[in-house]
C-alpha cells in the first residue's frame, strides 16, 4: 500500500508538472523555445504514464477488501464495486483532488516565463538527485523508470539552470522578474523533501530515497545556480506544505477540472 | 552577364528541373512569391498550433495527450522550417512576425474556425492536415531548393498527424451513440472549410499560371479538391459517417466525384476577418510574442554580457 | 515585370498588401542570431545539414537544434554555426568553378578498363 501510495507522490508530480507546462504548446517567447519546453512536458508526462501503470499494476494486485479503502472517488468506488481492473488513465482522470500527491509546488501557475522557469528549476534539481537515488530502489519497476527518467531530467536541469542564469543575468528587468518568481516559488520548496508515511516506510523498505540526504545536494546546486544568475534566497523561511497529504492549493481544482472533463462528462467510453 | 541572359539563364534552369538556391539569380517576382507563399506557410503552421492547443490540457486519456502535444509541437517545428527557408530570401522571422501581427499577412482562413469538442481535434488531423498533405506533397519537389527541403522534412513528419486524426474519428464512429453524434457533427462542420482550403476555382485565379510556370505551384486548386474529395469520401464511407453535401455523386464519366456548390461568400468572409476566431487567433500570437519580449531580450543581454567578459578577461591575460 | 501571384499554398488568402520582406518597418536589431545546424545521424557518418534556426548563443544553439532537429532521434551529435560566418562559393562564377572538373573522367574509377577476372581491386 505504502508502496502505491509512494508511486502515485511521483506520478501525481510528473503529471501535474508536465500538465503546467503543456499550457504553453503555441503560446512559448519565441518558437526554438516553445518546442523544446513541449519536449519537456512530454518528459513528464511519459514518465507519469510509467508510473501509473506501475500503480495501476499494483492496485489491481490487492484484495478486494484494501482496494475499497484507497480512494474517494466515487467513478473510482463504482469501478472497484465491479470488480473491474483499473489502468493508467483511471488513475489521472477519475480521482479527486484529495487523492492527488504531487506538492505544491508542481501546481503553482506558469504566471509568465520567469515563474514557469523557477517552478522548473527547483524541481528539476529536486527530481534529477531523486531519480539518481531512486535507480537504487528494490522495486525494479521503479529503478528501471528512474533509470530513463534520469537522462530526461538531467536534460530537464540542464535548460531550466540556463534560463535561470540567462534571464537572473540578462537585463534589469528580467532580474527584478526573476527574483520575484524565485520569492514566489521558494515557499513551495520545502514540501519536496518532507517525509509522508510512504516516504518513510519505503526507505526502510529498501524501495525510496532518503530525501533529508538529497536536500544538501539540493541546497548546493540551488545555491551556485543562483549565484551566477545574481539571484537570492528571500529572507522568509516559511514553507507551504500539504500537497503530499491531498492537501492542495486552489489551483490544483481548476487544473484537474481541465484535465477530467471527458471523463468525466462522458464515463465509461473509449476514446 | 546582362539581367536578360539572367533571366534566360533563369528560365533554362526552371525548365529542365533545376532547383533554383539562395543565392542564385532570381526574377523579383519570383523572389516575392515565395516569400509570401513560404511565410504564409509558416504562419499557417504556427496559428494552426492554436485551435488544437485548446484541447491539449482536456484530451481525454493520458495516450491522447501525449500524441496532441507531439502533433502540435511538430507543427512549430514545421513553421520554424518553413520561416527559415523564407529567411534564405531576405527577410527576417521578426519582418514576418510583424506582417502577420499587423494584419498584413495572412495564414489559412481554417484555423479561425473554432474546436468545439474532442471530435474536431480527429476531423483537423483527418480533413485540414488531409488537405494539407495534397498541396504539401507536390512542394517538395518544388523549384525553389531550400523551401523544397523544408517540405520534405514536413512532410516526412506530418505522415502520422492525419493518421492520429483518423483513428480518433474512427474510435468515435465506432463508440458511443453520443461519440457517433460527436464524430458526425465536427465532420459536417469541418467538411466545407476543408473544401475551402485549397482556395478559389482556377477561372477565379488567373496567377495560378505564372506559379505553376516557375514550378513553385506544380496542381491547380481544383485538382487537388478534386483529388482530396475523391480519396476523403472513401474514407468516411469506411467508418459510416456522412458527407455533408446533398449533391455528392461519383460521376462514372468523369471518373471523379461531383460535389455541390461552395459558399466562397463564407470564404471570402473569414479571409477578411470575419471567421468565428480571427480575433482570438490573432491576439493569442500577439500576446504570446508580447509577452516573450523581455525574455529575448534578457537572453541577448546575458549573451553579450558574457561575450565581454569572456573579451576582457583574455585581453588582461595578454 | 509587374505581375503579381496572389495566390498559391492553401489558396489565395487575400493578402495583396503584404509587404514583400526586407520592409525596414520594423525594428529587428534585438533578434537572435541565425544559426545553420549540421547534425551527424549517425556514428561514422559526416555531418549533415539540417536546417537553421535562431538562438541567443552558441550553447542555446546546440540545444536549440536538439529540440528541433532531433526530436525524432535523427542525430548523435550536433555542429552550429553562426550563418553570418559561412562563406560560400559564388554562384556566378560556378562555370569556372565546376565545369573544368567535367572532362577530367580519369579520376573516377569506371574510366579504366580492366578484365572482370580481376578481383579485390
Amino acid at each position: 500500500m505504502n508502496q502505491l501510495t509512494y508511486t502515485l507522490q511521483i506520478a501525481d508530480n510528473a503529471l501535474i508538472l508536465g500538465h503546467r507546462i503543456s499550457e504553453w504548446c503555441g503560446h512559448g517567447p519565441i518558437l526554438e523555445q516553445d518546442i523544446a519546453i513541449t519536449n519537456t512536458s512530454l518528459d513528464h508526462l511519459g514518465q507519469a504514464r510509467s508510473l501509473y501503470q506501475h500503480a495501476a499494476d499494483m492496485f489491481n494486485a490487492l484484495p478486494a477488501e484494501e482496494k475499497k479503502t484507497l480512494f474517494v472517488s466515487a467513478a473510482l468506488q463504482a469501478k472497484i464495486a465491479k470488480d473491474e481492473k483499473i489502468d493508467e488513465d483511471d488513475l489521472a482522470y477519475l480521482r479527486d483532488g484529495w487523492d492527488f500527491r504531487n506538492v505544491l509546488l508542481t501546481e503553482q501557475p506558469n504566471k509568465d516565463w520567469g515563474y514557469t522557469v523557477v517552478r522548473s528549476f527547483f524541481y528539476d534539481a529536486y527530481n534529477f538527485y531523486f531519480y539518481t537515488e531512486l535507480q537504487k530502489s528494490k522495486d525494479t519497476v521503479l529503478a528501471a523508470i528512474a533509470e530513463k527518467s534520469l537522462k530526461e531530467v538531467t536534460y530537464h536541469l540542464r535548460w531550466s539552470s540556463e534560463w535561470m542564469i540567462r534571464l537572473g543575468d540578462g537585463t534589469a528587468e528580467s532580474k527584478a522578474r526573476m527574483q520575484e518568481a524565485v520569492n514566489h516559488n521558494w515557499a513551495y520548496t520545502g514540501e519536496l523533501f518532507e517525509m509522508t508515511t510512504a516516504d518513510k516506510e519505503m526507505l526502510a523498505a529498501g524501495m525510496g530515497v532518503d530525501l533529508n540526504a538529497i536536500k544538501t545536494q539540493w541546497q548546493k546546486r540551488v545555491d551556485a545556480v543562483l549565484e551566477e544568475a545574481t539571484l537570492s534566497i528571500p529572507a522568509n523561511a516559511w514553507m507551504h506544505s500539504g500537497g503530499k497529504e491531498g492537501r492542495h492549493s486552489e489551483h490544483l481544482g481548476y487544473i484537474l477540472t481541465e484535465l477530467q472533463f471527458m471523463q468525466r462528462a462522458y464515463p465509461d467510453m473509449e476514446w | 552577364m546582362t539581367v536578360h541572359s539572367f533571366q534566360e539563364h533563369f528560365d533554362a534552369k526552371i525548365d529542365s528541373e533545376v532547383m533554383i538556391e539562395p543565392r542564385d539569380w532570381m526574377p523579383d517576382d519570383y523572389r516575392k512569391t515565395l516569400i509570401r507563399q513560404i511565410s504564409q506557410h509558416a504562419h499557417s503552421e504556427i496559428v494552426g498550433m492554436l485551435p488544437e492547443g485548446n484541447w491539449i490540457t482536456r484530451a481525454p486519456s493520458l495516450r491522447r495527450k501525449a500524441v496532441l502535444l507531439a502533433k502540435v509541437q511538430d507543427e512549430g517545428g514545421h513553421g520554424l522550417y518553413l520561416y527559415s527557408a523564407a529567411e534564405t530570401l531576405g527577410i527576417t522571422r521578426d519582418e514576418m512576425y510583424d506582417q502577420l501581427h499587423t494584419g498584413k499577412a495572412k495564414y489559412s482562413s481554417i484555423f479561425n474556425y473554432p474546436t468545439i469538442t474532442w471530435a474536431d481535434m480527429g476531423a483537423i488531423g483527418w480533413l485540414v492536415d488531409g488537405a494539407a498533405i495534397m498541396n504539401q506533397v507536390p512542394l517538395c519537389r518544388t523549384s525553389y531548393g531550400p523551401y523544397a527541403r523544408a517540405m520534405v522534412r514536413v512532410c516526412k513528419e506530418e505522415s502520422f498527424h492525419q493518421r492520429q486524426g483518423f483513428e480518433i474519428m474512427m474510435t468515435l464512429a465506432n463508440g458511443t451513440d453520443i461519440q457517433k453524434k460527436m464524430a458526425q457533427d465536427a465532420l459536417n462542420r469541418w467538411w466545407w472549410p476543408s473544401i475551402m482550403m485549397f482556395g478559389p476555382n482556377d477561372a477565379d485565379s488567373p496567377h495560378t499560371a505564372q506559379s505553376m510556370r516557375w514550378r513553385i505551384k506544380r496542381f491547380t486548386n481544383d485538382e487537388l479538391r478534386q483529388k482530396f474529395i475523391d480519396v476523403t469520401v472513401e474514407q468516411a464511407k469506411l467508418i459510416g459517417l456522412t458527407v455533408p453535401d446533398p449533391d455528392l455523386k461519383w460521376n462514372q464519366e468523369r471518373g471523379h466525384y461531383d460535389f455541390g456548390p461552395i459558399n466562397w461568400d463564407e470564404f471570402w468572409n473569414v479571409v477578411k476577418g470575419n471567421g468565428p476566431c480571427n480575433k482570438e487567433r490573432l491576439e493569442a500570437r500577439k500576446n504570446a510574442w508580447e509577452n516573450g519580449a523581455w525574455v529575448r531580450d534578457a537572453a541577448m543581454a546575458y549573451s553579450e554580457k558574457r561575450k565581454a567578459r569572456k573579451e576582457n578577461k583574455e585581453t588582461k591575460a595578454a | 515585370m509587374n505581375q503579381f501571384i496572389n495566390k498559391n499554398l492553401y489558396g489565395d488568402y487575400g493578402d495583396k498588401e503584404q509587404a514583400t520582406g526586407a520592409s525596414g518597418t520594423h525594428n529587428t536589431a534585438n533578434e537572435w542570431p541565425l544559426w545553420e545546424v549540421f547534425i551527424r545521424s549517425k556514428a561514422g557518418l559526416d555531418h549533415k545539414h539540417a536546417g537553421s534556426l535562431h538562438a541567443a548563443d552558441a550553447k542555446m544553439a546546440v540545444e536549440n537544434a536538439r529540440d528541433v532537429y532531433t526530436r525524432r532521434m535523427e542525430g548523435v551529435s550536433i555542429w552550429v554555426v553562426e550563418s553570418k560566418y559561412v562563406h560560400a562559393s559564388d554562384p556566378f562564377e560556378a562555370a569556372s568553378m565546376y565545369e573544368p572538373a567535367n572532362d577530367k573522367v580519369y579520376r573516377h574509377p569506371t574510366f579504366y578498363n580492366l578484365p572482370d577476372e580481376l578481383t579485390h581491386m
